[in-house]
């Protein structure tokens, strides 16, 4: 190992060092800053109590997505809940305030604060991206720095534009040669949670690498980013290459002309040289990833869908008594084939699986199909604008055929933090991200899978193998 | 913020591992635009039945842990979303110390911003703190940060490991902002010379 050897990590952390300490503390400098409802309103109010100012306006991006409604009926204005409409109109008023950017929700750039960054080319690559959000792993797909943050830190952020951090530790996980057909890249980011655990990436920054994700779109690579932080990871990164530069050229914010040519010649070196120390290696193979959903209450609760419901006693230490609590919660039995659970809902959205990508799958199954009698089925696109290209592709009409509602852009039923809930009892099949218990509402049960899974549970009434469908 | 030097008090057991921020305070107290008062909501879904009557069995509601003032979880407490609120919840019912084998990262942050310190242990400490908190209300749990130790009730001593600069935000109670803003102009060259270096961003 050469001492000069780098990890993409490293370029891009050392990019960014305002300065260090002798302990190792850094001050690290923050290239963009996502703000949403849910997690801003104290450190908006911090820095009006303190007469602070935001540092960088430029840098700052706001957008509602948390709390919205998604029912068509939202464009009147009216938001039922007295406290979400209270925390929309903290968002709107420190936005214009303090003068950030800012999409409000009768725009149709809204949506998703980690669809909207990516889509509008706020996110590049090599930068820092944090938002007081877990998911905000998901922009580490263009070889950027992201990680959530806590409002503490929002404050720190918007006063600063740096935060207080010390160094990671470099994990690779490497997906090797091609994935089997009727497998996504929602199947590689559980599996690897399955394998690793949800802690199994604490204190550590992924770079995911290996042919089977060099192969993935950046709608894809969104994806298995996205869920990093449910492994315990900081953040997830995969270096930038010609898919990237395609997505990003062109976009609103990417630069143009001259400036193009100076950043590409920066993003051609963001990669991990081949002699860089990593601290811990996780290699699976591309072809033995099978569709998955998740059986229990953490995300990893991962097995093939032509897999059982395990027994807890095949667990070991503390995870013999989360598993058991999680066979309850979810109703389940050890042994139960995966394929014979019934579902009631079927969420398709959310940062994870709220992209054009996901819904062209998810349609793929669909078409010309219903859903089962009695299903609730909904599809939530990730931002106004996939929503107006997946009516443009034709695949709205699909969804609404099958019997889905076709809703506007938000978080939804991801966190039912907006009227989108499960009922106590109510079973869903769900494209989103955590299926901890009363995530989708109290009392609900979710399993997370895929947009194809997904949609062929929708028909079938059941957790359903998708290659059955295709 | 608080300072935090000792603090001497009742220790609840929470063994079950991965107990996620959505546990601790679930979404709809999210909703709140004030950081005050999440704590009669901490741990809402166990510690409340749905007529709002508490469930008994749930340890926060047993006599012997009413007053807690730390927690000894299983593995990887605080996983899950970032919200801030989930600190602030059990600050707020007056939680301070929160001892596990690991944390999750963000959690694990965002308690240091609010005068709260989580300990990370190896399992068999854990094991014997947890066994400790299981003895309920007459065995109080000691916790020195500047000696960096905790105490059983029956005086076992344990040292734990916390970052340098950590500790002394927490001991001196120093606001992480003010600290930076001393900093401005360091930031200020940063952008200037990043300006040069990529003027795209």
């Amino acid at each position: 190992m050469s001492s000069q050897a780098k990890t993409l990590y490293d370029k891009i952390w050392d990019a960014h060092v305002v300065q260090q300490a002798d302990d190792g503390t850094c001050l690290l400098y923050i290239d963009r800053h996502l703000v949403h409802e849910v997690t801003s309103p104290q450190a908006f109010e911090g820095l009006r109590m303190t007469g602070r100012k935001v540092h960088a306006p430029e840098r700052t991006i706001a957008v509602p997505d948390h709390n919205v409604p998604t029912t068509l009926d939202r464009a009147s204005g009216v938001i039922d809940n007295e406290d979400s409409r209270i925390q929309l109109d903290a968002l709107d008023t420190n936005a214009r305030e303090f003068g950030v950017h800012y999409y409000p929700v009768n725009d149709v750039r809204q949506g998703i604060v980690h669809i909207v960054g990516p889509e509008q080319g706020w996110t590049l690559p090599g930068m820092t991206v944090v938002c007081g959000d877990s998911h905000t792993a998901t922009h580490g797909a263009f070889g950027s720095l992201a990680h959530g943050i806590g409002t503490s830190e929002v404050e720190h952020v918007l006063a600063t534009q740096t935060l207080i951090q010390k160094k990671s530790k470099n994990m690779k996980v490497e997906i090797t040669g091609q994935l089997r057909p009727g497998v996504t890249a929602k199947d590689i980011t559980l599996s690897v949670i399955g394998r690793t655990g949800t802690a199994g990436g604490t204190g550590y920054v992924i770079e995911y690498c290996g042919e089977a994700i060099r192969s993935l779109s950046m709608e894809g690579r969104m994806t298995v980013c996205n869920m990093a932080i449910e492994g315990g990871a900081r953040a997830g990164l995969i270096a930038p290459d010609d898919t990237t530069f395609a997505y990003v050229n062109g976009r609103p914010h990417a630069p143009k002309g001259a400036q193009w040519e100076a950043a590409m010649d920066w993003w051609k070196t963001l990669y991990s040289d081949d002699d860089a120390h990593w601290d811990k290696v996780i290699t699976i193979k591309g072809e033995d990833i099978a569709p998955v959903v998740t059986w229990g209450t953490s995300p990893e609760d991962v097995l093939a869908i032509t897999d059982v419901v395990p027994a807890p006693e095949s667990f070991s230490g503390g995870k013999v008594e989360a598993a058991k609590r999680a066979l309850e919660y979810m109703g389940l039995t050890a042994g139960q084939k995966l394929s014979d659970i019934a579902i009631d809902t079927v969420f398709i959205g959310s940062c994870t699986n709220g992209r054009i990508e996901d819904l062209r799958a998810a349609a793929a199954i669909l078409k010309g199909k219903k859903i089962k009698d009695g299903m609730r089925a909904m599809v939530v696109p990730g931002s106004g604008l996939v929503r107006a290209q997946a009516e443009e592709e034709g695949l709205a009409d699909i969804f609404i055929e099958a019997g889905f509602e076709w809703r506007l852009a938000g978080c939804s039923m991801c966190l039912a933090m907006n009227p989108d809930q499960l009922a106590p009892g109510e079973r869903c099949a769900a494209t989103s991200n955590r299926n901890f218990e009363g995530r989708q509402g109290k009392g609900g049960r979710t399993h997370l899978m895929s947009p194809a899974m997904a949609a062929a549970a929708a028909v079938t009434g059941k957790l359903t193998d998708v290659r059955d469908m295709m | 913020m608080e300072k935090f030097e000792k603090l001497s008090g009742i220790a609840a057991p929470m063994p079950l591992v991965n107990i996620d921020t959505d546990m601790i305070i679930p979404k709809q107290f999210l909703k709140t635009i004030k950081r005050s008062g999440l704590g009669v909501n901490l741990f809402d879904e166990m510690r409340y039945n749905d007529d709002g009557s508490e469930k008994p069995d749930f340890v926060l509601n047993k006599p012997a842990y009413r007053d807690a003032q730390v927690l000894v979880a299983g593995d990887n407490f605080g996983c899950g979303s970032s919200r801030e609120h989930a600190p602030w919840a059990l600050a707020d019912f007056g939680i301070k110390v929160v001892i596990s084998t690991s944390f999750a990262d963000i959690f694990f942050n965002n308690c240091f911003k609010n005068g709260m310190l989580p300990i990370v242990m190896p399992q068999e400490v854990v094991d014997v703190l947890m066994s400790d908190a299981e003895k309920g209300a007459n065995a109080r749990m000691e916790i020195d940060l500047e000696n960096q130790t905790v105490t059983t009730s029956d005086g076992e001593v344990f040292s734990f490991e916390v970052d340098s600069f950590r500790k002394h935000c927490l001991m001196e109670g120093l606001d992480d902002i003010g600290l930076t803003l001393e900093k401005s102009a360091a930031i200020d060259t940063f952008e200037a010379q990043a300006a040069q270096a990529r003027p795209w961003v």
